[in-house]
C-alpha cells in the first residue's frame, strides 16, 4: 500500500503543452506514471508528442480516458481556475505545481474545494511520488526507493535532501508528499499524517516543516494520537522575523510562526525533532532499527 | 510589497475612504506651496517604509519624523530639516532610512483614536478585520496586554463582507449617530480597496473621530501581494527602489530570491526550504549566514553567475557556501555558472561547494579541473564546517 497514488493512478496533465508541463510530463512518463490525457483549451482533438490525447476540458479527459488525478502546470494567474475546473470534473486528487498564485485566488479556490469531494496537494509544491509506481510532480525520480518511510514536507529540494538520506539508509519511502510553501495550501501536514497513520506500508514518518503559520502545531496535536515514530525538522531556525524567506508562506509575522514554537510543540507531542537536516535519515534508521 | 503612507492614502481615497487633505513633497519649496494651499497648521510626515516615525530621531540629532507646523513657513523649515536626513526608528535598525519625501497633510483635531486592520488569517483561510478602541499604539502591544479590546470579524472569501459584520464592529467600537454611519461606509470602502488591490495588509492606525464630527483615516499602511503585481500594474509602479537594499534590488532583476543578513558566510542554494536549512546548519556549526539566496528550481548558468556576483559584492562575506541538490537543476550547469563567474570577478574568499543529485559527479569534476581553488564537500554538514573553518584561516 501507499497513500493517494499508486500504479493504477490515471493522470491528466493540465497545461501539458506548455514548456514546464511538457518537460515534466515526459519525466513522469519515463518514471512509469500513466499519463492518459492532457488538457489545453483550444487544442482538443490533437495529440501531444503523437502519444497523449489532448482535450479542451478536464471533464472530457475524465469521461474519455478515465483520468482520476490531475497534475497542474498552468501559469499563476490562471491556475486557480484550472484547479476549480479539475475539482468540478470528479477527479479524486489534484496536484498543483504552479508557483506564484495570488493569495486572494488561493483563498477563493480553497473555499471552492471545500464544497467538493476532492483532495489537493500544493500549490507551489514539488508534488507527490509513490516510489517505483507513480510520480506526479517535478522531483528527481531516481533518488527514491520503495520502502517504509512516509515523508511529508513544505519544501522541495530540502525534501530531496531528506529522501536521499532515507534511501541511502536502506529504509526507502512508502510515499513522499510535498504539500508546498504557500500560505493557504490544499492538504496540510495533518491531513497527510492521517493517511500515513492508516497506511500499513508506512512504518515511520518524516515531517519537514518551516517557519510561518500554525500547520506544524496542528500536526503535533495529531502526532499525540499515533504510535508510529515521527522524525521532524523545521527549517528557518535562524530566519529573521518579518522577511518572506522565498516561500510566500515562510514568514514570521507578529512574532508568530517561529521555528522554536513549532519544534517545542512537536517535541511535546512525542516526535523526535532534529536540529540539523543532516540528521534526518540517521535518526529514522535508529528508530526503525 | 510595501508602499508609502501617501501612496496608500491616494489609493484609499480613490475608493472613497476619507483621509485628511494632503500631498507629497520632494523639496522644501513644494512643502511650502502645499501647506499654503491646505491653509492653517499642517503636519509634516517623513515618508519611509518603517513605523515609529513620530518617536524617531534623525542622525543629526533632530527629533521626530512627524511634526506639526503652524504655517507654511514652518512647514518649509521642517521639511528642509527632514529631507535628505536619515531617520532612525525602532523598526529601521540603527542604520536608519534616508528621507526622500515628506507628506504634508492638514492638522486634524483629534477627538478619539481607534485601530482598524485587515489581514489574511491563514488558519481560518479567510481575511480577518481587527478593530480596537485602542488606536495610535502598536496593535501587537494591545493584543498582548488587553486582548479583550480587540474585536475580530472574519470575511467569507466568496460572499464577501456583510453589512451586519460592519454594523457589529461599529457598535462594539461604540460609534453612534452620524459617526456610526460614517464608520460603516469607511469600513466597507476600506475592505473593497483591500480586496480589489490584492493587499495582504491594510492598517489604519489611528482611525480618528475629529472634534467637528468626522471619521478619518489619519494614518494608512498597506502591503501588497507580490504574486498579484502582474495584474496590479498601478500598484506595481508604486515600488520605491530607494527603500530596498541595493543588492536585493539587483537580485530581483535576475529573479533571484535574496535577503541580506548580518553574518559572514555567503550562501547560494537551490530551493527556499533548503536555503533556510543551510542557514540553520551554518549556525549550528558556529558560523553566521550573510544572506538567504535561492537560485530557484530552474537555475541556468547565467543566473548562477549573477547570483554569485551579488553574493560576493557584500563586503561582509568572508567565505562562500554553495549547496545544490540537483533535481531538475543539473549540477554541471551550476558548476559552469560558478566557473564563469570566477573568470569575470576576482574571488578573494574561500568558496566551498557541495553538489548532490543529478550530474553531481560531472559538476564536481568541472570545478576541480577549473584551475580555481574551490573547496568541495560531500555532504551539507561537512560543507558548513568547511565554510566556517576556512574563514577563520583567512
Amino acid at each position: 500500500m501507499s497513500i493517494l497514488i499508486d500504479k493504477n493512478t490515471r493522470v491528466v496533465v493540465q497545461g501539458l503543452t506548455g514548456k514546464e508541463g511538457s518537460f515534466h510530463a515526459r519525466q513522469c512518463i519515463n518514471y512509469g506514471t500513466k499519463i492518459v490525457a492532457g488538457v489545453t483549451p483550444g487544442k482538443g482533438g490533437q495529440k501531444w508528442e503523437k502519444e497523449v490525447p489532448l482535450y479542451n476540458t478536464v471533464r472530457e479527459a475524465v469521461t474519455e480516458q478515465g483520468a482520476n488525478a490531475s497534475l497542474i502546470f498552468v501559469p499563476p494567474l490562471y491556475a486557480a481556475d484550472a484547479v476549480m475546473e479539475a475539482a468540478d470534473s470528479q477527479v479524486d486528487l489534484i496536484v498543483c505545481i504552479t508557483e506564484g498564485i495570488p493569495s486572494k485566488d488561493e483563498v477563493r479556490m480553497k473555499a471552492f474545494l471545500n464544497e467538493k469531494n476532492v483532495r489537493m496537494i500544493g500549490p507551489n509544491c514539488p508534488g507527490i511520488i509513490t516510489p517505483e509506481e507513480c510520480k506526479m510532480g517535478i522531483m528527481p525520480g531516481y533518488i527514491h526507493k520503495k520502502g517504509k518511510v512516509g515523508v511529508v514536507s513544505r519544501s522541495g529540494t530540502l525534501t530531496y535532501e531528506a529522501v536521499w538520506q532515507i534511501t541511502e539508509s536502506g529504509l526507502g519511502e512508502s510515499t513522499c508528499v510535498g504539500i508546498g510553501g504557500d500560505p493557504v495550501p490544499g492538504m496540510t501536514h495533518k491531513d497527510i499524517l492521517e493517511l500515513f497513520a492508516e497506511d500499513d506500508e508506512t512504518e515511520g514518518i518524516v515531517l519537514i516543516g518551516e517557519i510561518g503559520g500554525t500547520m506544524e502545531e496542528e500536526a503535533a496535536e495529531f502526532i499525540k494520537t499515533i504510535s508510529k515514530p515521527v522524525v521532524a525538522f523545521i527549517a528557518g531556525q535562524t530566519a529573521p522575523p518579518g522577511r518572506r524567506m522565498g516561500h510566500a508562506g515562510a514568514i514570521i509575522a507578529g512574532g508568530k510562526g517561529t521555528a522554536k514554537e513549532k519544534m517545542e510543540a512537536l517535541e511535546k507531542a512525542g516526535a523526535v525533532v532534529v536540529k540539523s537536516p543532516t540528521e534526518i535519515g540517521r535518526t529514522m534508521k535508529e528508530l526503525l532499527g | 510589497m510595501k508602499v508609502h503612507e501617501y501612496q496608500a492614502k491616494e489609493l484609499l481615497s480613490k475608493f472613497g475612504v476619507p483621509v485628511p487633505k494632503g500631498k507629497v513633497a520632494f523639496l522644501p519649496e513644494e512643502a511650502y506651496q502645499i501647506a499654503k494651499v491646505i491653509g492653517g497648521s499642517v503636519v509634516v510626515k517623513s515618508q519611509i517604509h518603517a513605523g515609529g516615525r513620530g518617536k524617531g530621531k534623525f542622525k543629526d540629532g533632530y527629533v521626530g519624523g512627524v511634526k506639526i507646523a503652524k504655517d507654511a513657513e514652518e512647514a518649509k523649515e521642517i521639511a528642509s530639516r527632514m529631507l535628505g536626513n536619515v531617520l532612525v526608528t525602532h523598526q529601521t535598525g540603527k542604520e536608519g532610512k534616508k528621507v526622500e519625501k515628506v507628506y504634508i497633510t492638514e492638522a486634524s483635531d483629534i477627538q478619539k483614536e481607534y485601530y482598524l486592520g485587515i489581514v489574511l488569517d491563514r488558519a481560518k483561510e479567510q481575511n480577518v478585520i481587527m478593530a480596537s478602541t485602542e488606536g495610535g499604539v502598536e496593535i501587537e502591544k494591545v493584543a498582548a496586554e488587553t486582548p479583550e479590546k480587540i474585536f475580530k470579524s472574519w470575511v467569507h472569501p466568496v460572499f464577501g463582507l456583510q453589512r451586519y459584520q460592519v454594523r457589529e464592529l461599529g457598535f462594539l467600537l461604540g460609534f453612534k449617530g452620524d459617526q456610526f454611519k460614517q464608520f460603516c461606509e469607511l469600513l466597507e470602502k476600506l475592505y473593497r480597496a483591500h480586496e480589489e488591490c490584492d493587499a495582504t495588509l491594510t492598517e489604519i492606525n489611528p482611525l480618528i473621530t475629529t472634534k467637528d464630527g468626522r471619521v478619518l483615516a489619519l494614518d494608512a499602511k498597506m502591503n501588497f501581494d507580490d504574486n498579484a503585481l502582474l495584474r496590479q500594474l498601478e500598484i506595481a509602479s508604486f515600488r520605491d527602489l530607494t527603500e530596498e537594499d541595493p543588492l536585493e534590488v539587483e537580485a530581483s532583476r535576475y529573479d533571484l530570491n535574496y535577503i541580506r543578513l548580518d553574518g559572514t558566510i555567503g550562501c547560494m542554494v537551490n530551493g527556499a526550504g533548503l536555503a533556510m536549512a543551510t542557514m540553520d546548519v551554518i549556525t549550528l556549526e558556529g558560523g553566521m549566514p550573510a544572506n538567504f539566496l535561492d537560485v530557484g528550481g530552474s537555475a541556468t548558468s547565467e543566473r548562477v553567475k549573477n547570483a554569485f556576483k551579488i553574493l560576493l559584492s557584500d563586503k561582509n562575506v568572508k567565505s562562500v557556501l554553495i549547496n545544490i541538490f540537483g533535481g531538475i537543476v543539473r549540477c554541471d550547469v551550476i558548476a559552469e555558472g560558478v566557473i564563469e563567474a570566477a573568470k569575470e570577478i576576482q574571488i578573494t574568499v574561500p568558496v566551498v561547494v557541495r553538489l548532490q543529485g543529478t550530474n553531481s559527479e560531472k559538476g564536481m569534476e568541472l570545478l576541480q579541473n577549473s584551475g580555481h581553488n574551490f573547496l568541495t564537500a560531500k555532504d551539507l554538514k561537512e560543507a558548513a564546517k568547511l565554510s566556517v573553518a576556512s574563514q577563520r584561516e583567512t
